[in-house]
């Protein structure tokens, strides 16, 4: 009996090592962003749809904030729309946009067609900006707490529970209107 | 004669096809060869976060192409290796180093594959010395295995 027990326990013991594997393999949902509390990246872009406008860094401290990943060639973000928009209903965040890697006509025409959820959108042309965060793919959803600090990302279209549970349970008591 | 003639040629162009791709990633070269070489080592040091086996040097995904375009203007800049390695873990983590770093977290990634062989030469040791063992004392589990075979 005792021949089997050594092989037993290795085969055991490597299943459980690779179950483990497998599990925590870096999923693009689960995976954490490098920035969680650190300050925000510092970013200076222009405003979509108003010409000469720029929308920085700076401008948004001061109060809780999120920031969507989004481009019109991202189908995930199709998907995620009217989440947004009902999002945006509830008034409890200003929704920033980050067009990421897009046309501005293009980015326009959506949110005319779609409706528009944002309080603002920056534009992220050459891509530049969303590396500063650490995107790796649209749509990402950034909770900034009022110091500035990133405190959670979301990465995958955005979901009612996900909201609940990540986003507006972050915002300080007292601070939803 | 003519199959002869034919293989280098062969050879030739398929080199030429190879080349011809990797230049079309990247067109525009580093100043300096120096530069073009630290910046060719450092892209095959990072993870493309899209396709995750794959650096950013040998993909074609745009993020990969971005992120090119950032470890050359660091080169430019001036930055030295570390600099750049560790603005990329500021950003991305230590999930786009292909080499991670030896912390508490990636303690298990560095120490366990060595763990595992000494486990497998202690394994392998045992079941030799067992044999041994066996053939010395005529056991008739080995007299059975050679009628079988």
């Amino acid at each position: 009996m005792t021949r089997f027990i050594v092989p037993a326990a290795v085969f055991i013991a490597l299943a459980g090592v690779l179950y483990v594997g497998v599990v925590h393999s870096p999923n693009k949902s689960t995976m954490q962003s490098a920035l969680l509390g650190k300050t925000v990246p510092a970013f200076n872009l222009p405003v979509l749809g108003s010409p000469g406008m720029n929308l920085t860094n700076t401008q948004l401290a001061g109060r809780p904030w999120v920031l969507n990943v989004w481009g019109t060639w991202c189908v995930a973000c199709r998907e995620e729309h009217e989440q947004l928009l009902a999002i945006s209903k509830q008034n409890a965040l200003p929704l920033v946009g980050l067009n990421w890697k897009d046309e501005d006509d293009a980015a326009m025409d959506w949110l005319k067609q779609l409706g528009n959820p944002y309080s603002v959108v920056a534009v992220d042309r050459d891509g530049r900006a969303a590396i500063n965060f650490g995107v790796y793919g649209a749509p990402e959803t950034f909770f900034i707490d009022a110091d500035g600090r990133v405190q959670y990302r979301h990465v995958g279209p955005m979901t009612p529970e996900v909201w609940e549970r990540e986003f507006l349970s972050r915002i300080p008591r007292g601070a939803l209107p | 004669m003519k199959s002869r003639a034919g293989l280098p040629a062969l050879l030739g162009a398929l080199l030429l096809a190879v080349s011809a791709v990797a230049v079309a990633v990247d067109v525009e070269p580093l100043p300096t060869p120096e530069l073009q070489q630290r910046f060719d080592e450092l892209t095959h040091e990072f993870r493309c976060m899209q396709c995750q086996n794959q650096s950013i040097a040998d993909s074609a995904v745009g993020l990969a192409a971005d992120l090119r375009r950032d470890v050359r203007e660091q080169v430019i800049a001036g930055k030295t290796d570390d600099e750049i390695r560790e603005s990329m873990v500021a950003r991305y983590g230590n999930v786009i180093l292909f080499r991670p770093p030896f912390e508490k977290s990636t303690a298990w990634v560095w120490v366990l594959p060595v763990l595992l062989l000494l486990v497998g030469v202690y394994v392998a040791f045992r079941v030799v010395r067992q044999r041994a063992g066996m053939v010395a004392g005529d056991d008739s589990v080995v007299d059975q295995d050679e009628i079988k075979s």
